[in-house]
């Protein structure tokens, strides 16, 4: 048995550690938001330190511009820490709590849950059928891929809210006005937080050199998935508002918001995992690496079976190709409030809190 | 990769920090096979560059993050004025001179500043911020110098030069564990000072230097220094001082940087161990008191003293790194701080009964002086009375050392009178030529930019 009785600290006290270091220093003072929302104040709750948490996107740049890090004895790891960080609060925040960790930190689950998602569809495929429809209806009927969807789209969102209201209560924010919405869009939009003056961009797969991959490759992922989620919501107002069921041609919106937006999902995600292979991985949550970079190349699937779906169009492969996509779907959002994607909202309600606070500062 | 001692380089250079890598910037620019032989292992490296933030910047108009002007009269009386006339005036202002051509080439190689911002810096006029400060700038200098096909050795501590008929031939250095011999055709010294050698700094300061810290890189052991004036090169600067500040007495031994610093003396009463009062807390604005307390402190039993405040005054000062002792009487904090009780007791008081009424100013002179008190605290003198009580103990910090090498204004270095041929020298190694005493922040900066750059040009003109 160890004898060792060095207490350990939460993730929570060691971020808290490390930032007082921090607030000593303060040569950070010009990179993100995390550092003059830090110096504003003197002691740190453990709302504050969620919520510094929830601003920091792990670009690194702090991490080779400490004169602190190992193997000086301050031994500070602030993204790190910072991650440690975000990964306990989304924990704590999710909502139903039994799936707090299993998907943030879980590559495997993830996995399974694609395995799930797709035995589902293809389960549905065979069992209820075709309601005589055309296109991809021909295989799944509309209303089936309705009935498994619709609750699908919506619970992630039930839930999420449910998680931002706990963040909120944790970080003592207040009531939200429009320019503090408008401010966190812009910052998010822009990835300003992503912009420290002329050292642009994270420190990700080049060491303590600087460069813009990543910063490009999150908004290839960003634009691609809203483009997919309009093309897909544009079908919807076609099929319900103006009776123009699928197929859709090339020159429809569905296909011309689709394609690009599946082609940019694809690269970007493509490009994050590889990015992910190449950094260090003692800059970020540890645990959570396998779930993250899980949680990305099933992002990159959605947009490659969507595509793959498409091109495949009239051969026989649809079958498998819609199960498979469909599937993958399916699980990314049934999974979403508790995988990487959560980060999203999480980010955002920590600028709009940011912007509340910068506000109320003058 | 060929051995690097089979290879005759064209500049050898000493050091691996601001200085050392501007001169190697500017020689490997030329075409010159270049070589830096850094004593530090990669992580520390930069030696105490990596421990600044700023550079001081003569200008005269707005000038990348530069606000108004700086021109070289303001900028020589700031000088004048902190070194008290003890400094070589045409390289003084040489060097203010050259500093507003500086700051362009150090964006052009890679260096980042900081947009100019409000709060805690007061020095956008005069100084310009190293965005992350300056292990970020060192960072940005090690991977020009690498796109330049400069070769950086980590642990490369040079044990002897070789000088023979006033030319540079080779050196002894051992490299990663082993023994090599180094030559080149010429030789840029930028190896710092030597504050990290506590025996040499007990040699000129008497033991009490054993108690300091050491706020800087452990690695700046000034042996190339000692062996150069071994070998008779002509130096600057008195072996006898150092620059020290008062700073947390908890900091570690070596290399505890910035945070170390205590901004909290003029608000508190300062005793030592023996729980008297030494000096006027309240004499001046703290940033220019704050050089004289290393001193002050250094002259006290065992080089310590305790800075002792009540809680109205806690949030006044920059926060500290290691959080205050605290209690809720002065005999519980005497306890804590390992002070005589009774003595603390009578010390504050003494001082509380000394206070007289008046307006609180913290951030300027508010002449709230204590009155028949030895020795008085002439400035925000309040009684110490609001509990908690908070208490630091501070020791003498040196940040650098002002023995060091003489050079001419094209950091040229001589021994006997002579100039040396092959020999250059910049930075904190040489800055005893600019800055023979007192301090001024950013300048060591400049005095490393200004002439590791002219070592760098110098040394690679005369390989060419």
């Amino acid at each position: 048995m160890s004898l060792d009785i060095t207490p350990t600290l939460t993730a929570t006290e060691e971020a808290r550690r490390q930032v007082e270091i921090c607030n000593a220093c303060r040569y950070c003072e010009g990179y993100c938001a995390v550092f003059p929302a830090a110096f504003a104040e003197r002691s740190f709750s453990d709302g504050d330190i969620t919520q510094l948490a929830s601003l920091c996107h792990n670009c690194r740049g702090c991490y080779y511009a400490c004169q602190y890090t190992e193997p000086h004895e301050f031994a500070l790891n602030l993204p790190a820490a910072l991650a440690e960080v975000r990964v306990e609060s989304w924990a704590r925040f999710a909502w139903p709590g039994a799936f707090a960790r299993l998907f943030q930190t879980h590559g495997v689950a993830l996995a399974a849950a694609l395995v799930l998602g797709t035995a589902l569809i293809f389960a549905a495929i065979r069992l209820l059928g075709t309601g005589a429809g055309d296109g991809f209806y021909a295989y799944l009927s509309h209303s089936a891929m309705v009935a498994i969807f619709a609750p699908a789209f919506l619970f992630p969102l039930l839930a999420l809210a449910m998680g931002v209201r706990r963040y909120w209560h944790e970080v003592g924010g207040t009531a939200v006005t429009l320019a503090d919405l408008r401010a966190a869009l812009i910052d998010a939009g822009r990835m300003r937080n992503l912009s420290g003056g002329a050292a642009e961009g994270c420190n990700y797969e080049k060491g303590d050199r600087y460069s813009v991959a990543r910063k490009h490759a999150h908004h290839a992922v960003v634009w691609g998935f809203l483009l997919c989620f309009a093309s897909t919501s544009s079908g919807t107002i076609l099929h319900y508002v103006l009776d123009m069921p699928a197929p859709y041609p090339f020159f429809s919106l569905p296909k011309l918001l689709g394609v690009p937006g599946g082609i940019l999902l694809t690269l970007g995600a493509a490009g994050l995992a590889m990015l992910k292979l190449r950094a260090d991985p003692a800059l970020g949550a540890v645990a959570a690496w396998g779930g993250e970079m899980a949680f990305v190349i099933l992002l990159g699937l959605t947009g490659l079976t969507g595509l793959a779906l498409y091109a495949a169009t009239g051969t026989g492969l649809v079958a498998p190709l819609l199960a498979l996509h469909l599937g993958t779907v399916l699980a990314f959002f049934v999974t979403l409030p508790y995988s990487k994607m959560a980060h999203a909202t999480y980010r955002l309600a920590a600028l709009t809190r940011d912007a509340q606070l910068k506000r109320r500062a003058g | 990769m060929t051995r690097v001692d089979a290879i005759t380089w064209d500049v050898v250079v000493v050091g691996g920090g601001n200085a050392a890598l501007c001169a190697a910037i500017e020689a490997a620019e030329t075409g010159a096979r270049v070589v830096m032989l850094e004593a530090a292992p990669k992580p520390y490296r930069g030696g105490n560059s990596r421990h600044t933030r700023n550079f001081r910047c003569m200008h005269r108009g707005p000038l990348s993050v530069l606000t108004g002007s700086y021109e070289e009269e303001e900028y020589f009386d700031d000088l004048i004025r902190v070194t008290k006339g003890k400094t070589d005036e045409y390289l003084a202002r040489m060097t203010i001179r050259d500093s507003e051509t500086c700051l362009p080439w150090m964006e052009r190689h890679g260096v980042a500043f900081q947009p100019s911002l409000s709060g805690t810096l007061s020095l956008s006029r005069t100084n310009a911020f190293f965005l992350g400060g300056g292990k970020a700038l060192v960072n940005a200098y090690y991977n020009t110098a690498e796109d330049l096909g400069v070769t950086v050795l980590y642990e490369a501590e040079v044990r002897h030069v070789t000088v023979a008929e006033g030319r540079f031939q080779g050196l002894d250095a051992r490299i990663g564990g082993k023994d090599l011999r180094i030559e080149g055709r010429a030789l840029v010294l930028a190896s710092g000072g030597f504050q990290a050698d506590i025996d040499w700094l007990a040699d000129a300061w008497g033991p009490a230097a054993r108690n300091f810290l050491i706020r800087g890189t452990p690695y700046n052991r000034g042996v190339v220094l000692r062996d150069m004036l071994d070998q008779g090169a002509d130096s600057v600067g008195d072996p006898t001082q150092c620059h020290a500040v008062a700073i947390d007495g908890r900091s570690p031994k070596y290399d505890g940087g910035i945070v170390t610093r205590l901004d909290c003396v003029p608000f508190s009463v300062v005793v030592n161990q023996n729980g008297d009062r030494f000096y006027d807390e309240g004499e001046d604005v703290w940033p220019k008191r704050y050089a004289i307390w290393g001193r002050l402190v250094a002259a006290q039993p065992e080089q310590v003293a305790y800075s002792i405040i009540d809680a109205k005054s806690l949030n006044l000062f920059m926060p500290s790194v290691f959080p205050p002792e605290t209690a809720d009487t002065i005999e519980g904090l005497a306890q804590k701080l390992g002070l005589p009780g009774n003595k603390l007791r009578e010390t504050i008081d003494a001082f509380n009964a000394a206070c007289r009424s008046g307006d609180f100013h913290p951030t300027e002179l508010d002449g709230l002086a204590t009155e028949g008190l030895t020795p008085p605290k002439t400035n925000w003198a309040r009684p110490i009375t609001e509990p908690p009580f908070y208490g630091y103990s501070l020791r003498p910090g040196v940040t650098f050392t002002y023995l060091g090498l003489k050079v001419d204004r094209t950091a040229r270095v001589s021994a006997h009178g002579a100039r040396l041929h092959n020999i250059w020298a910049a930075g904190e190694i040489m800055a005893g030529s600019i800055l023979g005493e007192g301090y001024l922040a950013g300048f060591g900066m400049t005095i490393g930019t200004v002439f590791g750059r002219i070592a760098g040009q110098e040394a690679a003109a005369h390989v060419a």
